[in-house]
């Protein structure tokens, strides 16, 4: 479990760096791929191991991109709020023992609000500290939406492409 | 007191959160300013290493468009070999000319890691100090200017492009002298914006913008881009002027890094002029 998790920390850190900091989409979209890390840990995760994950992966993507804390920021802040989500979707599923966040385990339509949710928060902040100013807030506002968008389509193609879609 | 432990220890959660956060934006408040960058230090050999490899790799896949720009430059300098003109005029005088005392030493580097997308752009380059390359030295390509040096390590250096945020070059208009300052307001990597040019000038779209040489970075001439369009906004004195880039930042493969043997000369001077 743990060495699954360290062998997705890394991956998933190359990908974005070496990979998709290259491609340009646009000029405006920014996928951040590699919150898929946070977005998968196990519901059991306790909660010091979830921040300093992310913290740590925020951190890896910075050292790569001259970018400093801001990936590290709103991957923190992604990984607090990821306990609140999961509560609020909760009513809608029973997070069974040995289930893990994923397609397989909770059907497509909950992994999506789940992701898209969190997604959300975590490129908002993201792109609002590059700015840090309130000026341009539409093209802000319009490169979230988009890179969002990119991110979402990305995680859902992972879990289909790594684990087999059969419904509990 | 232990009442306040107890109450951090339920809390732990929330507490830790605020901690992490807060390193991270202390981090992100570091880098406003574009100095700043060197706090995390990501042209250690380590990073460096691993950028360099991969970018070996992908090199690869770039080489026919890198030939071809290397082509169109080899094919300038050729047009200015003097064995390229015709003698026409048979009288002929000595002139002791300072003017080509080298003041400039280009340094070539390859590029090994570039963005376009966001609003700080940076390229990492895989020339450093050991090759001669210091912090503030101009970063210009075969066909336009890309940037600043902004921090060096042994083997690597850092350099803002022009289309940043932070940047600001000293440049003029080709035909007019006019001296003005050209920034990047975020929204186009194609496009930059000048400005402090007095209306009093005559404007002329197409009209070349180079470098004015007044910063002591970039030497005078490098062409930067050309006039698209220019306006006056509300209740201001100048003009501002879109510059459409000559450079397709996003094909940027190899560059000359560009020391100025004079800096430490006239850096004193302007030292001096600070004092009084």
């Amino acid at each position: 479990m743990l060495i699954k998790n360290i062998i997705r920390f890394v991956v998933v850190v190359l990908f974005q760096v070496l990979m998709l900091n290259n491609l340009n989409f646009g000029g405006y979209a920014y996928p951040a791929f590699y919150i898929y890390f946070i977005l998968l840990l196990p519901f059991e995760t306790a909660g010091w191991v979830l921040l300093l994950s992310s913290f740590f992966l925020g951190l890896s993507v910075d050292f790569f991109t001259n970018s400093l804390g801001m990936n590290a920021a709103a991957s923190v802040f992604m990984a607090f709020c990821r306990p609140g989500i999961l509560s609020l979707l909760r009513s809608k599923r029973e997070y069974e023992l040995g289930f893990a966040p994923g397609i397989k385990d909770l059907g497509f339509g909950w992994f999506v609000s789940y992701a898209l949710i969190l997604i959300l928060i975590h490129h908002t902040i993201l792109f609002s500290l590059e700015v840090f100013s309130f000026s341009g807030i539409l093209q802000t506002i319009l490169r979230i939406v988009l890179s969002s968008v990119i991110t979402l389509i990305l995680a859902i193609l992972a879990q289909v492409l790594f684990y087999r879609t059969t419904k509990g | 007191m232990r009442n306040v432990i107890t109450f951090l220890w339920k809390n732990y959660f929330f507490f830790l959160f605020v901690f992490l956060e807060i390193i991270s934006l202390v981090l992100v408040v570091e880098n406003n300013y574009y100095q700043g960058a060197a706090v995390v230090n990501s042209t250690s050999d380590f990073t460096g290493g691993i950028l360099q490899s991969f970018s070996d790799f992908g090199g690869f896949f770039k080489l026919k468009e890198a030939n071809e720009i290397l082509a169109e430059e080899n094919a300038r300098f050729h047009n200015r070999n003097p064995k390229a003109y015709i003698r026409t005029d048979t009288a002929t005088f000595f002139v002791r000319d300072t003017l080509y005392e080298q003041t400039f030493v280009y340094i070539a580097a390859k590029v090994i890691s570039s963005s376009v997308n966001r609003r700080n752009n940076y390229l990492k380059l895989n020339k450093g100090r050991l090759q001669g390359i210091g912090k503030d030295m101009a970063v210009v390509a075969p066909n336009g200017v890309v940037g600043q040096v902004i921090e060096v390590s042994d083997h690597f250096c850092s350099v803002m492009m022009i289309i940043n945020k932070h940047s600001r070059v000293s440049a003029k208009l080709k035909s007019s002298n006019q001296v003005g300052t050209l920034i990047w307001k975020g929204d186009n990597y194609r496009r930059g914006t000048l400005v402090d040019i007095p209306t009093h000038v005559q404007m002329h779209l197409g009209d070349s913008v180079i470098t004015s040489g007044y910063s002591h970075i970039f030497p005078e001439g490098q062409l930067i881009g050309v006039v698209e369009d220019y306006k006056i906004e509300k209740g201001s004195n100048f003009y501002t002027v879109d510059v459409a880039f000559t450079i397709d930042y996003n094909k940027v493969y190899n560059v000359f890094v560009i020391k100025n043997l004079m800096r430490k000369e006239l850096k004193f001077l302007e030292r001096v002029e600070d004092q009084n």
